[in-house]
């Protein structure tokens, strides 16, 4: 993970991601891993889990931090660490302006990540892609269900491991 | 109901008070019943499934079913070169493919941190504010359609016929354009190009003008969207809304003003916002108004983009196009306003492969919709097709 070089000049909206991340990390301490300041998607990682959701209700309400908007949120598959997760990139719509992506991890076999469904509301359908498509539980979702492939489908399709099934109801699946 | 005791017993609907049984009403059925609209709908758009709950004529609760037209472009992108998933996003909002394919090359671009020829960035801006108008076009047309307007969709295929003209001219395609490439775009644009859009220009302008009498101002419309499906501006950020619908709830939001891109800083143009007078903020009508009043700015954009557009003396529009793409290691979340809201894709690379890591698409129609269970609680059914007509979804989009 790249560290702030010392002494290296911070573009304007990195120095803003920067500020927010510090008074992230003044709360929480070690359960957020160190600011990643690069420039084309600045992030830090949520390393106990199972804070996520506080840390989330935090950067929203926060009168200096207000990342009321949930641009994206997007799973992916760390196969080398034997992990899934998700990135979730925050902004701070009409308050700030500030920008910052975070990143939450889980096992690859039966974990599971923490719902932020109730803090933005976009994350229900988010969540259940990421879930669809890897495989990873949102503990506490409203409504943990597929929402892309059907109910019966077999497998995470976006697993770097997947194996697509060989007929679907009758249907041969493979071309 | 409670208060006063009353309870349901079959079909007779009884009030109990002090252990008085009174009949008040007979052979009255009021159990709530399922109802499916789509996926085979003329109002969904597309193949939208919503499964609603209905008691009499209201819904109790609307719950879409998504995933009819999943075709995979995320899986797809892990076996596709950069520059080969260019196509792909063509498909997605497949009415406004140069807006999408904008958006994946800025992400890609952000990430190889090359610079685009002037002229390059000016032909973009128009030809996406051209797909622009014609993507507004079509959500306007069919709104009227599913509220029973016929002759507005008429008016606004015939004009939107008109930009398909012109940028098959400048790329080759009619909808799916493949044009805005990786660092260029695929061909300069055609000498005299500058000059028919201007013609387009001026013939589009007063038809603006008759649309809004034709169809913004028509009584039945109003009445049809005026006051439905109002969204608050606080919870259409919570649900992380953006574009035309963000805008319509009232928050003057334009990703082209507050996270600039390309040469738009140097553009002038309003982001139109509803007012409150003509309609009420956040509703079906704010809606229709904020697309409306768009298609106007996108003409000055246009306008702008003639003007200030470099010569083509010496002009190599493939130029930056790298030979090979192959970024850095590294994460980039790049997003361009398209005509339904932020497109953006979160990409990861590897920085040894041609091929993304990850590509994902995090689409607008998708994460408008998702409101729509929220939003459709309590109304009635023919105000359902209202709400579903102003999300203005495309179903290419939302289930890629």
């Amino acid at each position: 993970m790249a560290e702030t070089e010392e002494g290296k000049e911070l573009s304007p909206s990195l120095q803003q991601s920067a500020s927010a991340y510090a008074v992230i990390r003044e709360q929480f301490a070690d359960a957020v891993s160190d600011f990643d300041a690069n420039e084309t998607m600045p992030f830090f990682e949520v390393i106990e889990t199972e804070k996520w959701p506080d840390i989330a209700l935090f950067m929203r309400d926060h009168p200096r931090l207000k990342f009321n908007y949930m641009a994206c949120l997007s799973g992916v598959d760390y196969p080398a660490e034997g992990k899934l997760g998700i990135v979730c990139n925050l902004e701070s719509l009409g308050a700030f302006g500030h920008r910052i992506a975070v990143k939450v991890k889980c096992p690859r076999d039966g974990g599971s990540i923490p719902t932020a469904a109730y803090v933005w509301h976009t994350a229900n359908w988010h969540e259940r892609e990421a879930y669809d498509m890897f495989g990873m539980q949102f503990a506490g979702h409203p409504d943990p269900r597929r929402i892309l492939c059907p109910e019966d489908w077999e497998g995470f399709p976006l697993r770097k491991d997947y194996k697509v099934q060989e007929s679907y109801h009758g249907i041969k699946v493979p071309y | 109901m409670q208060e006063l005791g009353m309870a349901e017993q079959g079909s007779i609907r009884v009030s109990r008070k002090d252990d008085n049984v009174v009949v008040i009403e007979k052979d009255l059925a009021t159990e709530e019943m399922l109802l499916s609209m789509g996926p085979q709908h003329p109002s969904t758009h597309g193949v939208l499934k919503l499964e609603c709950m209905t008691d009499g004529e209201v819904v109790t609760s609307a719950e879409p079913y998504l995933g009819y037209l999943h075709r995979c472009f995320e899986k797809h992108c892990e076996v596709v070169d950069y520059p080969g998933i260019v196509p792909y996003t063509d498909r997605m909002d497949y009415l406004a493919g140069m807006n999408n394919e904008w958006a994946y090359c800025i992400a890609v671009e952000k990430l190889l941190d090359i610079e685009i020829p002037r002229r390059v960035e000016f032909i973009r801006v128009m030809v996406s504010e051209l797909n622009r108008i014609a993507s507004h076009l079509v959500a306007i047309g069919t709104y009227g359609i599913d509220l029973g307007a016929f002759t507005p969709f008429l008016f606004c295929f015939r004009d939107r016929e008109h930009i398909l003209n012109l940028l098959e001219w400048a790329s080759g395609a009619r909808m799916l354009y493949n044009y805005i490439w990786i660092g260029g775009v695929a061909f300069d644009i055609p000498a005299d190009f500058n000059k028919r859009v201007k013609e387009f220009v001026d013939y589009f302008r007063p038809k603006v003008v008759e649309l809004y009498k034709l169809l913004t101002e028509n009584e039945i419309f109003v009445k049809r969207t005026k006051g439905i499906g109002i969204m608050p501006a606080d919870v259409a950020i919570n649900y992380a809304w953006s574009g035309p619908m963000l805008r319509g709830s009232g928050v003057q939001w334009d990703l082209r003003r507050n996270d600039p891109y390309s040469v738009y800083p140097e553009l002038d143009f309003n982001i139109p916002v509803p007012d409150g007078k003509f309609s009420d903020i956040g509703d079906c009508l704010s809606r229709h108004l904020v697309r409306a009043l768009e298609m106007e700015e996108s003409l000055n954009i246009i306008e702008q983009c003639i003007s200030k557009m470099p010569g083509s003396d010496g002009f190599n529009p493939r130029s930056s196009v790298p030979k090979r793409v192959r970024p850095k290691a590294g994460e980039v979340y790049a997003r361009a306003e398209n005509p339904r809201g932020e497109l953006g894709f979160y990409i990861q690379s590897d920085g040894k492969s041609t091929r993304p890591l990850r590509c994902k698409a995090r689409s607008s129609c998708f994460v408008n919709l998702s409101a729509m269970k929220d939003l459709s609680k309590g109304q009635l059914i023919p105000d359902l097709v209202a709400i579903i007509g102003s999300i203005d979804i495309v179903l290419g989009e939302v289930d890629r």
